[in-house]
């Protein structure tokens, strides 16, 4: 047992280091330092190209398709090594999410025509999984497609779609059949957003920001084509794909950024005259998140090294996602409480309120999300209970 | 970054196991608690056996020096068995004080007496006002001609009353020294007294107490001292996490066997639920045992501090959560003294309230919280 990175990790490290040293673009550093979000449009593809040239554009991917061949071990440094550098997280959407289903179960043309796109950020992708009455029980979604010659037509609402307003392509889930259990009659699209039809009208969430989107379709006409694998079996991938790419689904990078700025507010942060680090009550609420984060980070190294010695990502990532977001919230709720009713500013106009003002209130409503989406903390809950527990 | 066992760590982890699988099942245990002196003699000579009592011995010394992974893992099962005899007490802890602190001479007087059973030695250290810092005892060490004069209470000494020799800390101008005191030495009263989780312990009163020059070890041992309670307290989170898992594997299999309005409870989500937070900690606690092991021997106090107050803190945190919520998920029978989960609930209580509890040690680590 040595739960220290070996040497030749080590040395990975720097290099990833080294690169985001040289490479990430300043200005898009300070973006995300700041939580300024106004540049998305631009700063994700543009980091994407970046990452691409050096051949890192997507980390757990096989070579065959373009990937640098990493161990999942250097996919966790290079997470963390990102986070912390403050650079831009990956979009997960095309990268993590529709290139493992298409490299599993794509056709040869649809593998080499998105993939490479992907890899090089030509494309945006989006995800169409949620509807109004489908949360968790998405089995039960009703978005109808109809097939008419070579074309499906679909017809539906999706909801909480993500960053959908700057998506090229969306990969969706829709109903072919309804005859038999909900789960056999889904299948997997891929859907060009240009296609007559779709509108898309953002929703406005707690934290002020158009994050997400409701997406419509009437009548949109999707070649067969554009199916992943057979017709009626798309809820197989789509469960595969929630298996997948989950290694770093704790974000324990994120998590150690966000400490790393907590602690940096407590200790410049003065509250009845001395640093609120030194005052015990609050310190000591830091180094109880701090432990978990520790523990945490163990944990997920542990689950990477049980995957490298034999079997597939298991239903342990549902502990590193239920730890990982409770931290993270947990983290984001000790830097408002930090702020005191400073925190509460929302806007005003003209002036310079410092970086944490109103990033760091912002980003405590925004992330309350985390323990609701890729499966609600609730849900992972039940999966530990009959996967691991077997209850 | 490695989380194998090597062959050697994995057969100590099994002879354990297996012994204790055999020899000490909850009714064999139960009789050793309900008799007089709360512990077996026989079982210990077994253990010695099986060279358990020489794990944390290193090989120059006559030793397995299996090191603070092997010893990790024999804890785990001791934990787990919820073992009686002194396996943390002598054979790691006041094994590593003689082993850090004593001469040649003293370690080979007494070491291989320690490992082959013989004899038992415990560490009297800590006093009733005691947190987690070293120096704040009040026993006294007072020159006499070659020898000392030793005065002073100590509180709650586990094992002490099977123990042949304690091994006394005394503050003296020199700061904190170490003596090798046999039980039986005049002006030594040992009050006897079970604890709550079913072991046998001393509180100690030292009356001018009259030891030799040879029984002193090394001089100021405060650095030293500091390092063997550390590693204890690795050992002892070990301990404490087989007992985390043995508590949890019963609640889960209570809950499968245990039927109400016709279903197993462990069909009810707010049990699942419950369940499941309790693995994420029991997780959590095992992430944090290797942390402490790897860590536990390390000369720089601060990271070793660090990694072992840690780990007292999380594994302290889930000791109560999961025991506290053990004895409610198995109901009635959970408040009974017939099943494991009472046993190890009141293990779990110890380990949160010996050498330093969860909130000493939080306080320790927030001493060391810095912005960068």
């Amino acid at each position: 047992m040595d739960l220290a990175f070996n040497q030749a990790e080590l040395d990975f490290r720097d290099e990833v280091r080294a690169f985001l040293r040289d490479k990430l673009p300043a200005d898009m550093r300070r973006r995300v330092h700041l939580g300024d979000h106004s540049h998305f449009r631009e700063d994700i593809p543009r980091w994407q190209k970046i990452l691409n040239e050096r051949g890192w554009g997507a980390p757990a991917w096989p070579v065959e398709f373009g990937g640098p061949d990493w161990s999942k071990t250097q996919q966790f440094i290079f997470e963390i090594e990102c986070a912390l550098a403050d650079a831009p997280a990956q979009l997960a959407f095309g990268v993590k999410m529709v290139a493992p289903v298409l490299m599993r179960f794509g056709s040869p043309e649809q593998q080499q025509y998105f993939l490479p796109r992907i890899l090089a950020a030509e494309d945006w992708w989006c995800q169409g999984y949620s509807e109004p009455g489908s949360g968790s029980d998405l089995a039960s979604l009703k978005t109808k497609a109809e097939l008419d010659g070579d074309h499906y037509v679909v017809n539906g609402q999706k909801v909480w779609n993500t960053l959908g307003q700057f998506a090229d392509w969306i990969f969706c889930l829709v109903r072919t059949d309804s005859s038999g259990k909900p789960q056999r009659g889904i299948s997997f699209l891929l859907i060009d957003m240009k296609t007559p039809g779709i509108s898309v009208r953002p929703t406005r969430l707690l934290d002020g920001s158009y994050e997400v989107n409701e997406i419509w379709f009437d009548n949109v006409r999707v070649p067969v084509a554009n199916r992943v694998g057979d017709e009626n079996a798309g809820w197989t991938y789509a469960k595969y794909l929630l298996g997948h790419e989950r290694t770093n689904i704790a974000g324990i990078g994120a998590c150690q950024r966000e400490l790393r700025r907590l602690k940096q507010m407590a200790a410049g942060i003065e509250r009845d005259g001395r640093p609120l680090l030194e005052e015990a009550v609050f310190a000591t609420r830091i180094v109880e998140v701090e432990l978990e984060l520790k523990a945490l980070e163990i944990t997920n190294l542990r689950v990477i090294f049980a995957e490298a010695q034999n079997h597939a990502p298991g239903p342990e990532a549902s502990i590193l996602k239920i730890r990982g977001t409770e931290i993270m919230q947990r983290i984001t709720e000790l830097q408002v409480e930090a702020l005191g009713a400073r925190a509460l500013i929302a806007e005003s106009p003209g002036r310079d309120l410092g970086e944490d003002l109103p990033r760091a209130v912002e980003a405590y409503l925004n992330q309350r999300k985390l323990t609701i989406f890729g499966g609600s903390n609730e849900i992972q809950r039940n999966i530990i209970a009959q996967m691991i527990l077997q209850l | 970054m490695d989380f194998s066992f090597n062959d050697e760590q994995q057969m100590l982890l099994d002879t354990t196991q297996r012994f204790l699988a055999s020899a000490y099942g909850f009714e064999q245990r139960h009789k050793l608690l309900e008799s007089e002196a709360g512990w077996s003699r026989e079982i210990w000579s077994q253990l010695a056996e099986l060279g358990l009592l020489a794990v944390d011995i290193p090989e120059v010394d006559g030793g397995i020096g299996a090191g603070p992974v092997g010893v990790m893992l024999v804890a785990q099962a001791t934990g787990h068995g919820l073992l009686l005899e002194p396996f943390l007490s002598s054979a790691i802890i006041a094994t590593d004080a003689i082993v850090r602190c004593g001469s040649d001479a003293q370690r080979a007087r007494w070491l291989p007496a320690l490992a082959s059973g013989e004899r038992i030695a415990v560490l009297a250290h800590e006093e009733a006002q005691s947190g987690i810092a070293i120096d704040t005892i009040t026993t006294r060490a007072t020159r006499s001609g070659e020898g000392w004069i030793l005065s002073g209470a100590k509180s709650v000494v586990y094992h002490a009353p099977m123990a042949d020799m304690l091994l006394v800390t005394a503050r003296d101008d020199q700061g904190i020294g170490l003596f090798a005191v046999p039980g039986d030495t005049q002006g030594l009263t040992r009050h006897p007294l079970r604890t709550v989780d079913g072991q046998r312990a001393a509180d100690i009163e030292l009356e001018n107490v009259e030891v030799g020059a040879d029984a002193r070890l090394g001089a100021d041992v405060t650095a030293a001292l500091a390092e063997v309670i550390d590693n204890g307290i690795a050992a002892l989170c070990a301990d404490a996490f087989g007992a985390l898992e043995r508590i949890l594997k019963a609640t889960i299999e209570y809950s499968r066997s245990r039927k109400q309005f016709g279903v197993p409870i462990g069909s009810f989500q707010a049990l699942q639920h419950r369940m499941a937070d309790m693995l994420i900690q029991l997780e959590q606690a095992r992430s944090m045992v290797y942390l402490a092991t790897s860590h536990c021997r390390d000369a720089d106090p601060v990271a070793r501090r660090a990694a072992v107050s840690g780990a007292k803190v999380l594994i302290g945190k889930a000791a109560r959560f999961i025991g506290q919520q053990a004895v409610q998920l198995h109901g009635g029978m959970g408040m009974t003294d017939e099943l494991d989960v009472s046993h190890c609930f009141k293990r779990l209580l110890a380990f949160e309230l010996r050498f330093g509890s969860t909130d000493a040690h939080l306080a320790d680590c927030r001493q060391r919280l810095r912005a960068a």
